[in-house]
């Protein structure tokens, strides 16, 4: 991969970790707010289900986990494995993408 | 502390797969680490390989690792970096290949301050011709004083032994090099910033810096090579998402 697209890869981890801090910081605070009174399948339905707000969110959060993952393992496999090179950048890349893909899958799921 | 009557030095000798060998030095009340090196060579052992010139923190060419540390040796007090029973352990710099004894390779390390565009090249004679007038860069301007900062580097190569990401990833241009392009990319007289920031990015750059901070916590001169390093970052982090490179 050329310098510049691993400056690319970079820019996309920079601005996935914003949108973590605010994308964790919500699904905690759900979290927290959602189990009080206990947690049932009925109460997370009603509230995603057909709620636009919640389906995109969580596939800006399954998006930007996934890439975000991928792209520091890629750095820890280089530095601590010397795993470098094209096939490896792809595979990751791939990676990357199919957490992402799980994750939305799953958003949909619950809005559907 | 009490001071030993004698040192017990412990010197690498031959080449990557050398060994340490074992002197005695007597200890003095001042003497830097140089003087102990020096002793042995003009005393002890005139086989003994190491580097120096200027003796007063100027040349940058003394660095060694002492104790596991590397440090500019012309002046560190032994005092300083003693153990208690007098041992000193001096090796030559990490991340380098060894040459012979205590002197190392530095062609890596020049070698990639070429890499990374270290040169000053002047944006209105590139020819080498000299300009006009005299450009007037105002000393209280950011770009001025970023500049500053970083130019009083005397390329001992101490950051550079001393850096994680070196020893991970030999391509690496490290903290030096990186620090000289930072100080260049600031220099409003030089025209070859899209270029230098070109050579810096990317994951032999600027971008494989964990920000750990040996580089600055090591620096004999205290420069601060990986404040230099988040500043390139930050101009590419910018100049890359609103696509003016």
């Amino acid at each position: 991969m050329s310098a510049r697209g691993q400056t690319h890869l970079w820019v996309v981890q920079r601005v996935t970790a914003m949108l973590l801090a605010i994308a964790v910081t919500v699904h905690l605070v759900t979290i927290v707010i959602a189990v009080r009174g206990g947690l049932t399948a009925a109460e997370i339905l009603a509230r995603t289900r057909g709620s636009e707000g919640w389906l995109a969110f969580y596939c800006v959060f399954a998006l930007a986990a996934g890439l975000h993952g991928a792209i520091g393992l890629r750095a820890i496999a280089a530095e601590t494995l010397g795993l470098r090179g094209r096939g490896a950048d792809l595979a990751w890349v791939a990676i990357g993408l199919l957490t992402a893909a799980f994750g939305i899958r799953a958003a949909i799921g619950l809005y559907a | 502390m009490a001071e030993p009557a004698s040192l017990k030095v412990s010197v690498w000798r031959g080449g990557a797969d050398g060994a340490l060998a074992r002197f005695e030095v007597p200890a003095r009340e001042n003497q830097t680490v140089l003087d102990v090196v020096t002793h042995i060579q003009r005393e002890l052992d005139p086989s003994l390989a190491y580097r120096f010139a200027c003796r007063v923190g100027m040349c940058g060419s003394c660095a060694m690792t002492v104790n596991g540390r590397a440090r500019w040796t012309c002046r560190t007090h032994v005092r300083k970096v003693v153990g208690p029973d007098g041992a000193l352990e001096l090796r030559p710099l990490a991340n380098l290949p060894v040459i012979r004894d205590l002197a190392a390779d530095l062609t890596p390390f020049f070698e990639k301050w070429r890499r990374a565009r270290g040169r000053f090249e002047p944006r209105e004679a590139p020819d080498g011709a000299v300009p006009e007038d005299f450009a007037v860069v105002p000393p209280a301007s950011r770009a001025r004083r970023e500049a500053d900062a970083g130019i009083e580097c005397i390329g001992c190569g101490v950051c550079y032994a001393s850096c994680d990401v070196v020893a991970w990833n030999p391509d690496y241009l490290g903290p030096a090099a990186l620090n000289r392009a930072w100080t260049l990319v600031n220099d409003v007289r030089d025209g070859a910033r899209a270029e230098r920031l070109d050579a810096v990015a990317g994951d032999a750059g600027c971008h494989s810096c964990h920000s750990t901070q040996s580089c600055t916590e090591r620096c004999p001169k205290g420069l601060d090579p990986s404040s230099a390093i988040a500043g390139l970052k930050r101009t590419l982090f910018w100049d890359t998402l609103f696509g003016r490179r």
